[in-house]
């Protein structure tokens, strides 16, 4: 199972990745957030590869952990936020990879919000489009650039 | 206009921070530098008229009402940035998690409450509270839909209660209840990498909102019955989606 940039050759399409506190910082440490960028380069492109400032172990939490999506404080979570909407606009890439679940909803909201208009994707999602078996309904979270490229099946289209 | 200044008791009360002395290695808050790079780093500064370093010095002079009433400690993530960098390794997050269990329960918030209460009410502890059948429906439906229409697929599997399977899968409830093709890459990329793999039909949740909410009795229950099903199916990892 080899995976291939070359889908992104010419589209020359940006990509961030959120370093997820959980994952990162609280768990793994720095080895697996240079694990997580090794994956996302080989499946976008090294040059496509924007990274946020600060990252790995020093990224900012997004807002998204310790329950704070369901605690009914949403004003209070997005001004939390703009820390991390601040980081990934100055990346300028379209596209923010979110390895964990609150995180890929409150960069969402966050995006919407501030009006980045940046996307959240799973890493799965990316990487199946790489190895070309992304099917026209597996598309939820990407954008309309997205949409039509290398789509696996496309006669399924519901 | 100045504040009036904050009076604090010449007599000692109930103080939380004796109660920190137990449950934390770093316990002695004393050992608080008072540098500021906690409150410099974190996000949740300001919110609440509050920041880690101030929470830290109210709750070292004794506050203990004062910090039982502020809504501040459901701002913090816990997300260990104000530990990383601070000089004197005091875990102000473990302390936050403490104030938020010393809160009533029916004083927490509600939305992180509920869906810890959904997920101890089903067997998959789902806190969209999702049934077993409901879940082994859904996968099974999905993956024949794909087996189906996309036949370089046909031999993909989805497995659920698979024996001596090697990876144990969790799975977030969003995926089968709202975005069930969401699924669909991740079942692709463990067929093409030949991993063999399980969903369990019970305890496959990958949230848990008991933690959240400080209910520590749940969170724990949540936690042992994930590794219960995992042990039981004789998985040897036990594998967190993204």
């Amino acid at each position: 199972m080899k995976p291939s940039s070359d889908w992104n050759k010419d589209l020359g399409i940006k990509f961030t990745m959120q370093d997820p506190c959980q994952i990162v910082r609280k768990s793994f440490g720095d080895p697996i957030a240079e694990d997580l960028r090794y994956a996302l380069k080989a499946v976008v492109g090294e040059e496509n590869f924007i990274d946020m400032q600060p990252n790995k172990s020093n990224n900012y939490c997004c807002g998204g952990g310790g329950g704070f999506l369901q605690s009914g404080m949403k004003e209070h979570r997005l001004t939390y936020g703009k820390i991390k909407d601040d980081q990934i606009q100055a990346t300028g890439a379209p596209y923010v990879v979110a390895g964990c679940h609150n995180c890929h909803a409150q960069i969402h909201e966050l995006s919407e919000h501030y009006g980045g208009h940046y996307k959240v994707i799973h890493f799965w999602t990316i990487l199946a489009l790489s190895l070309g078996v992304l099917g026209p309904n597996e598309r939820e979270y990407l954008g309309d650039d997205l949409k039509e490229v290398d789509v696996f099946h496309p006669e399924s289209a519901l | 206009m100045a504040e009036a200044a904050i009076k604090l008791g010449g007599k000692k009360k109930s103080i939380f921070m004796d109660k920190v002395k137990e449950i934390l290695p770093q316990g002695n808050l004393s050992l608080c530098l008072t540098c500021g790079l906690c409150s410099s780093g974190c996000p949740a500064t300001g919110l609440e008229s509050m920041d880690p370093r101030k929470f830290l010095r109210m709750v070292a002079l004794g506050m203990d009402d004062e910090i039982l009433a502020s809504d501040w400690p459901w701002c913090c993530t816990m997300c260990q940035r104000c530990v990383r960098v601070c000089p004197m390794q005091i875990d102000i997050p473990q302390l936050i998690f403490n104030i938020r269990k010393a809160r009533p329960r029916e004083d927490r918030p509600k939305g992180i409450r509920d869906s810890c209460d959904a997920a101890m009410k089903t067997e998959t502890l789902s806190a969209m509270g999702t049934s077993v059948e409901d879940f082994i429906f859904v996968v099974e439906d999905v993956l024949e839909e794909y087996q189906e229409s996309q036949p370089e697929f046909a031999d993909m599997q989805a497995p659920i209660d698979k024996k001596g399977a090697e990876f144990f899968l969790n799975q977030n409830s969003r995926e089968p209840v709202t975005e069930p093709d969401e699924m669909v890459p991740l079942w692709k990329i463990l067929h093409l990498a030949g991993a063999d793999w399980t969903y369990g039909s019970k305890a496959w949740t990958g949230e848990n909102y008991c933690l959240f909410i400080a209910d520590t009795d749940n969170w724990e229950k949540i936690t042992r019955a994930q590794a219960a099903m995992t042990t039981e199916l004789g998985c040897k990892t036990y594998l967190n989606t993204e």
